[in-house]
């Protein structure tokens, strides 16, 4: 029995190309399907656009041309407050982490909470030890400027996740953290894909991704293919 | 991934975990930039309040000068060549005494006029080979303004060498002057008004542009630009209030010391006090720099809220 019968696709992408600005088209003519549940990878070499993808996917950036629908919702058409409520599905890791320099940890970790107009109380705890999870409950009072790369990195994990997103977007997730420290976290990520969270992780760490069978969009000269 | 030992409050014992507090500090403080717009309307505020308070006092002088110059007309009695001088002013003060509407009337005695004419002829100069008019002063009745054409003109059949000089040019004049005054004033503050609105969305342009980031990784996490903007306007409302009512209070202060000084200065009604009566504001100058406080703050917390609204409109 399929739980996500009755559900649309997480992402669809329907000929879909992107570009910046007006350079050359970095994404071309994208076609796959991210069904509920499921867990990918998603790789390429560097420059291939893994990040931009995953920007898509975000609404951090529209696409240049074809439909891309989101939890059966046409993106291009999505605004204000039903904007919001989609971006609420999806919890996402940066490459370069993003934490807001000026918060403690367990304040970045909440932001998603308080933007969404949650009390404190309501989520102290769970904030606590979702840090204690990824190893950073010692530094929840501390200052992102002060963190190891890696710590960051864990950092900006536990803010994914906080919400309880039906979607996650990791890009390069385990790049900055030692191999012990990268399977813990990947475990995390299986984890929550046991109980039905999408999974899309970015990475060109081989080593990685053979630790769990899972299926691959790979990325290259601008187009993507699903590996199997 | 096992510590020596792991109590469970550590992490408050090794760096104490700041609640959120106010929302608002969700997004940093650009100290310089804020301080310089709280102070450029302190100052705006400051100007803007002061030409208000000026105008009310101007405005007040200039009324309680009309109402002065409105109660009171002269009859001016030439003497002239085969008249009696008395005789021709005996007669002008009976037509005013006739007159409905005039209270009281008054036939200033030469030796009053002598004393008027003093400033230019010197003390002890003998009058009575000088052409001096004669005066005689009416007291009209603010309620029921007596028909002073008619009087005028009664004067002139009856009275040749009788004239009624009824200050009526200078009080048209001092209207004008009056009205004049106030646009100039209402000109200026809303000029001051103007520049505080550009002043306020520059800078609050410039300071989203500098959090840009922070405004994209909150538009990310899932907040609403209602959201988003709540946390800048709210903090630019606060800005623009608080320098609206440092320079507000500022001229306010000021008025008052001013309106103490000549009193301090002794009780002569010289200078700035013989000119205005007293430069001391009274609750309606209170009343029209409260009221450039407020529109002042009223214009930075919409100015700022809607270059929020378009900077974020952009942005998502
Ligand atoms: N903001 C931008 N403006 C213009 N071009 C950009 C921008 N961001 C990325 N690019 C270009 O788009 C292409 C894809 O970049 P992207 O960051 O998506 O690659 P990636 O697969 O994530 O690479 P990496 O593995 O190194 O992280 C690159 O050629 C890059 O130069
Ligand atoms: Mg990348």
């Amino acid at each position: 029995m399929n739980p996500f019968e009755d559900q649309p696709p997480s992402v669809e992408f329907d000929g879909v190309g992107f570009r910046y600005g007006r350079g050359p088209e970095i994404l071309q003519d994208l076609r796959f399907t991210l069904q509920p549940g499921s867990f990918h990878f998603l790789s390429g070499p560097s420059g291939a656009g893994k990040t931009t993808l995953i920007r898509l996917m975000l609404l951090a950036v529209r696409p240049t041309r074809g439909l891309m629908r989101l939890f059966g919702a046409d993106a291009g058409r999505l605004a204000g407050p039903a904007l919001t409520a989609t971006r609420r599905r999806m919890g996402v890791v940066f490459q370069d982490f993003r934490l807001l320099d000026h918060l403690t940890l367990y304040q970045n970790v909440a932001l998603p909470l308080v933007v969404q107009g949650y009390e404190e109380a309501t989520f102290r705890g769970e904030v606590l030890e979702l840090l204690q999870w990824v190893g950073l409950d010692r530094e929840a009072g501390t200052l992102p400027p002060t963190l190891s790369g890696g710590e960051k990195q864990r950092a900006a994990i536990a803010r994914a996740l906080i919400a309880k997103p039906q979607l996650i977007l990791a890009d390069e997730p385990t790049g900055n953290v030692d191999p012990a420290m990268a399977r813990r976290l990947l475990h995390l990520f299986v984890e929550l894909n046991r109980f039905g969270t999408s999974v899309v992780i970015a990475t060109h760490d081989v080593a990685l991704m053979d630790q769990v069978e899972a299926s691959r969009l790979i990325l290259a000269d601008g187009r993507v293919y699903v590996d199997p | 991934m096992t510590r020596p030992h792991h109590p469970q409050d550590e992490p408050r014992a090794r760096a104490p975990i700041q609640a959120f507090g106010h929302p608002g500090r969700l997004v940093p403080s650009e100290g310089g930039a804020e301080r310089s717009l709280a102070a450029v309307i302190a100052i705006l505020t400051f100007l803007a309040a002061l030409v208000a308070g000026a105008a009310e006092i101007g405005l007040t002088t200039a009324a309680s000068w009309q109402q002065a110059l409105g109660r009171e007309a002269t009859i001016q009695v030439r003497p002239a060549p085969g008249r009696d001088l008395e005789a021709d002013t005996e007669r002008g003060a009976a037509i005013a005494r006739a007159t409905p509407g005039i209270l009281s009337v008054r036939k200033v005695p030469a030796a009053e006029a002598a004393r008027l004419l003093e400033p230019w002829l010197g003390t002890g100069a003998d009058l009575s080979d000088l052409p001096v008019p004669r005066l005689v002063a009416l007291a009209l009745d603010p309620g029921r303004r007596p028909d002073l054409p008619g009087l005028a003109e009664r004067l002139r059949a009856a009275v040749p060498p009788a004239t009624l000089d009824t200050h009526q040019a200078w009080m048209e004049r001092l209207s004008r002057v009056a009205v004049a005054g106030g646009a100039l004033a209402a000109a200026i503050v809303g000029l001051v008004l103007l520049a505080s609105a550009g002043a306020t969305a520059f800078a609050t342009r410039g300071v989203l542009a500098g959090h840009r980031e922070v405004v994209e990784v909150l538009h990310l996490a899932g907040a609403e630009d209602r959201f988003v903007a709540r946390l800048f306007a709210r903090r630019f409302a606060r800005l623009g209030l608080g320098g609206a009512v440092a320079g507000a209070t500022a001229a306010g202060l000021l008025m008052l010391a001013l309106g103490s000084l000549p009193a301090r200065f002794g009780p002569d009604n010289d200078g700035i006090q013989g000119l205005f009566g007293a430069v001391s504001l009274g609750w309606r100058g209170y009343g029209a720099i409260a009221a450039v406080m407020l529109l002042q703050g009223v214009v930075a917390g919409q100015v700022a809220a809607a270059a929020v609204k378009r900077f974020l409109k952009a942005t998502s």
